[in-house]
């Protein structure tokens, strides 16, 4: 049973007993009744609903997505492709595979309406390869849809055609950047573009226009069409509308993922409330709100915001409500909206040589701050963790993170840097004391690394 | 080059300084133009941009508007309107010109980026400068003096990669040194068309590598040493032979094809160590072929000609000269010019022709062209022959005619400009019917067959000029000294002369070249001295006719008349 503090909408059958992801039970549950609408409205009105309803991207950057959509170069005469991002590598995000392995149609409904609405005839599916079992559902509920006319040539006999593939990616996390992901498609080696001139937007898969949207907020899509944009918009807070999906994973003791009105509810009434607060007998110590790119919020530390009217607000962590302009003002990130908990038995230090340790290996190694960056501070943590810490190490580490930060092809550079910064930033104590920490680990502590 | 109309122009601002730049123009160029150097190492002129080693961070500016009213927003203080500056660096080699764009290449966020980045590149880099080929040409030894921090913060292990891996016959790579910027990649795919290197892993793990069951063998692999800005490609044929700082630098001209390749040939000592393409935009960009690099060998082949040779025995120079100036007095002699000859040579040659009444054939080379800088007329210079009037018409192959004419015991001497009548076609039996007189280079059947034999100098140690298939007079210099004794084609070509009675002619190129200037009208104007490095493009209306068998070469694209 969803915690009275959600409100599910896209979640509003995943673990229903007797829901099940094929045609049938979602058609007996009203699917593909808002593509049938859809489809005999102007495909301009559609785009205006999903630009009144204030929708931002779920994939981690909050880019408005009826924005985005208007950005589309729609007169260079090429096709117009849209990719649904569903490589969802960030750790600490876990929402789309549930959208795709409990609910798919409602996934391919919210396809087909933004296909619909953008003269998409072409639309790509890129599943991250971790998710064999996701790709097998999507590939079985395309052939359904298709079956019953919902895709394909001639689409509920309005002589609108659109195909949906599903693409796997091999695993590398770089394939979530959407320019990587589109050479990924291409068959060339996932380095990110260079931007400019390939915005997706004009010079995206194939150089024609492209639209790259998380499966989240696509999902969002086939909502707002149903609800009208300002009904949706009125779902969460002004401009951080609708609902969004949170991972909440970490020393906590119900993680899980959950759906909340976006803005409604704050860091700590998610917490707390809903995750049932800490382990027993520990207190929070670090909160990463969004997904692990994102900077850490030390639990303690307060943040002044400037209200609209003026006035200064002060927050503490738990304070924080959950949206993209809130975390943004505290000087992180919404992210992917995977929050990842760490109480008081976690040493940072571990923490950061865990992270970076992803991000090393995940760097595709195009450019040269990332590449070689990350895999210094890698070595920098490992070495931290596994043989001996020095003092100068924690300026070492900022400096390199700073070397990094702001200067890559693409925000994969940032995703090293945040941490480090953050982390060192926050805890400098533990890093410039580690020797010591490291002695004196208490009990049943996690082994990070 | 024609150069672009005002119109195409567009003013930016790099470092306070303006400049007027062609469009399309990026900064690293745009600076360079201002003599600003922008740091790099992926950034080539001659291949795509792929913008990944982020050492030409720039700072970026741009005139700034009003959001609502699209109004210029003026500066009180300087009249002028303001300039929006981006706060992140942006990348100097992607960045084109636009109007009004400011950039600023020195300051302390840009010092500190290039700093970042050549700690970056440092830190899994083995620091072999001492045992490593590049040093003294390596962009990253350069930059890390100019812009690195001076000393290590690094304590951790390197990362280990291959070393000195054969990834084709003539190169060899060190993974560990590589700073991977593409160019390599790049060059194989864009110009060579052979599309054979790759990234394999990921990461600061990344290496280049050939494709599964390729190798980097295509005639123009070298090019991506040259390209390589560190020492992780290097030539199997130069390793270890000698720090390029040693090696004295002279302007040469691949001979390998009517192409022309610009090239510089580096020698330490009288001896050549190696040739590489000197960039000419309109001839060779910045490239060659791997076929042409290796020709120096010939200086030193063992089949080289030393002395001059009368009936076998060792004889002075100058009485070889007379002994072939008495064959070819005697009358009844052919001349075999060679379309590998100088134009200065050629020129010689016409008047030696004229004086003894000896027709004229050359011989021709024709193969496959590339398509890219090999053409299919594999003589440097038969453009040179026609300007001369040394020919009127396109050679053939094979000497046919000659032979039939010796057959009917028409010739009694033939005098050879380093050309092997054997391998043109004369039979055993024709060539001991004449008397020959060779001056050439290397022994050959022709010379074996001689009666008189002098030496000759190879191109890299004399000074000419050749005309390439664009009728570009290009010019090279002496990079090495001749064997010791021999005075070279032009002396000796003068000498003849002489000795068969006409007036002595100028032996040296300069002079030579005065008579050129007066006396070909297709060459008014020009010097030997005053020819610029690039080379002159001459009038060829003349033969423009001719049907040569030149096909499109990277710069070159054939004629034909209708």
């Amino acid at each position: 049973m969803p915690h009275p503090l959600e409100r599910r909408v896209l979640f509003r059958h995943v673990d229903e007993p007797g829901y099940t992801p094929d045609l049938d039970c979602y058609l007996r549950n009203g699917g593909y009744e808002t593509l049938k609408k859809a489809v005999t409205r102007a495909p301009a009105d559609l785009i205006e609903e999903v630009k009144k309803s204030g929708l931002r991207g779920r994939g981690g950057a909050g880019f408005p997505t009826g924005v985005k959509w208007s950005l589309v170069d729609r007169k260079s005469g090429k096709p117009i492709y849209l990719i649904v991002n569903c490589d969802e590598s960030e750790p600490g995000t876990f929402k789309d595979r549930y959208l795709v392995h409990q609910d798919p149609h409602q996934l391919i409904e919210g396809i087909m309406i933004t296909c619909f609405a953008n003269n998409v005839k072409q639309a790509y599916i890129y599943i991250r390869g971790e998710f064999p079992h996701g790709a097998r559902i999507l590939e079985k509920a395309i052939a359904e849809a298709r079956a019953k006319n919902f895709v394909g040539p001639n689409i509920l006999g309005t002589g609108y055609s659109c195909e949906i593939y599903v693409h796997r990616g091999a695993g590398a996390y770089i394939c979530g950047e959407e320019t990587g992901l589109i050479e990924s498609i291409e068959g060339k080696r996932p380095y990110p573009r260079i931007k400019p001139p390939f915005f997706p937007a004009v010079l995206g898969l194939y150089q024609c226009p492209t639209i790259v949207n998380n499966v989240e907020t696509l999902c969002h899509v086939r909502h707002i069409v149903e609800m009208g944009g300002e009904a949706y918009a009125k779902v969460g807070t002004p401009n951080n509308s609708g609902t969004r999906l949170i991972g909440v994973s970490g020393l906590v003791q119900r993680p899980g993922y959950y759906e909340i009105e976006s803005g409604k509810i704050t860091l700590g009434q998610l917490l707390h409330d809903i995750c049932g607060g800490p382990l027993p007998g520990r207190t929070f110590k670090a909160i990463i709100p969004g997904g692990s790119s994102a900077k850490i919020l030390r639990w303690g530390e307060t943040f002044k915001i400037k209200q609209k009217d003026g006035s200064t607000v002060e927050w503490s962590v738990a304070d924080i409500p959950m949206d993209f302009d809130s975390f943004a003002a505290c000087g992180t990130m919404g992210g992917s909206g995977g929050v990842i908990v760490m109480d008081d038995s976690v040493s940072m230090v571990e923490a950061l040589a865990n992270v970076i340790a992803f991000y090393a290996h995940e760097s595709c190694g195009q450019c040269t701050p990332c590449r070689e960056g990350s895999q210094w501070i890698k070595k920098i943590t490992a070495r931290m963790v596994h043989g001996e810490a020095r003092t100068e190490d924690a300026p070492l580490l900022k400096s390199i993170a700073d070397q990094i930060c702001g200067r890559t092809v693409c925000p994969m550079g940032e995703s090293s840097a945040w941490p480090t910064q953050s982390y060192v930033a926050k805890f400098q104590d533990e890093f410039t004391q580690y020797e010591q920490i490291k002695k004196t680990r208490p009990a049943g502590a996690p082994k990070l690394i | 080059m024609t150069q672009p109309a005002k119109t195409d122009l567009i003013t930016v601002n790099i470092d306070g300084r303006e400049i007027a730049v062609p469009k399309g123009t990026n900064m690293i160029e745009a600076a360079r133009m201002l003599g600003i150097d922008i740091p790099h190492y992926c950034y080539h002129p001659k291949l795509s941009v792929s913008g990944n080693c982020r050492m030409c961070l720039i700072e970026m500016g741009t005139p700034a508007f009003d959001r609502a009213t699209r109004e210029p927003i003026m500066d009180p203080a300087t009249g002028k309107q303001k300039i929006g500056w981006i706060p992140k660096p942006q990348i100097a080699c992607f960045t084109n010109a636009s109007p009004g764009l400011h950039v600023r290449t020195d300051t302390p966020l840009i010092r500190e980026c290039r700093e970042g980045v050549t700690e970056f590149l440092l830190v899994n880099h083995p620091l072999d400068c001492p045992i490593c080929d590049q040093a003294g040409e390596c962009k990253l030894q350069e930059q890390a003096t100019q812009h690195g921090r001076g000393y290590s913060r690094f304590i951790e292990e390197k990362n280990v990669k291959p070393k000195r891996t054969a990834i084709g016959p003539r190169v060899t790579l060190d993974a560990e040194r590589c700073v991977l910027c593409s160019r390599c990649i790049r060059f194989c795919k864009e110009v060579a068309k052979d599309d054979v290197l790759g990234f394999t892993d990921r990461g600061s793990f990344t290496t280049i590598s050939c494709y599964p069951g390729r190798q980097l063998d295509n005639n123009y692999s070298l090019n991506t040493v040259d390209v390589c800005p560190v020492g992780a490609l290097t030539s199997t044929d130069f390793r270890f032979q000698m720090r390029v700082w040693f090696l004295k630098q002279t302007n040469s001209i691949d001979t390998e094809s009517s192409v022309g390749a610009n090239t510089v040939v580096w020698s330490r000592e009288g001896v050549i160590y190696r040739i590489t393409p000197r960039r000419n935009d309109e001839v060779n960009d910045t490239w060659m072929a791997d076929s042409g690099r290796l020709l120096y060998k010939q200086v030193r082949a063992e089949n080289r000609l030393t002395v001059a040779r009368i009936a076998g025995q060792v004889a002075a120079e100058a009485e070889a000269i007379k002994a072939a100036a008495d064959l070819l007095k005697a009358g009844d002699a052919v001349l075999v010019a060679s379309g590998r000859s100088t134009v200065e040579e050629q020129f010689l040659a016409k008047r030696l022709a004229e004086l003894v009444k000896a027709p004229v054939s050359l011989v021709a080379r024709i193969a496959q062209g590339d398509k890219l800088l090999v053409s299919a007329d594999r003589n440097p210079n038969v453009r040179g022959a026609l300007v001369t009037k040394l020919i009127a018409q396109l050679p053939k192959p094979q000497l046919t005619e000659l032979g039939a004419q010796i057959d009917a015991d028409h010739v009694r001497t033939i005098l050879s400009l380093g050309e092997d009548l054997a391998e043109a076609g004369l039979t055993p039996a024709q060539l001991a019917k004449v008397k020959i007189v060779y001056l050439g280079t290397h022994a050959n059947a022709t010379s074996d067959a001689a009666h008189v034999v002098i030496p000759a100098l190879t191109v890299f140690e004399k000074d000419g000029t050749f005309i390439n298939q664009q009728f570009r007079v290009q010019k090279f210099a002496a990079a090495v000294p001749g064997p010791a004794g021999v005075s070279g084609d032009l002396s000796a070509l003068a000498q003849l002369i002489a000795a068969a009675g006409g007036i002595t002619p100028p032996s040296t190129v300069d002079a030579v070249w005065a008579l050129l200037a007066a006396e070909v009208p297709a060459l008014a104007g020009l010097s030997y001295r005053t020819l610029p490095e690039t080379g002159r493009v001459i009038d060829h209306a003349e033969w423009a006719a001719l049907p040569f068998p030149e096909g499109e070469t990277l710069h070159y694209t054939p004629h034909r008349s209708a």
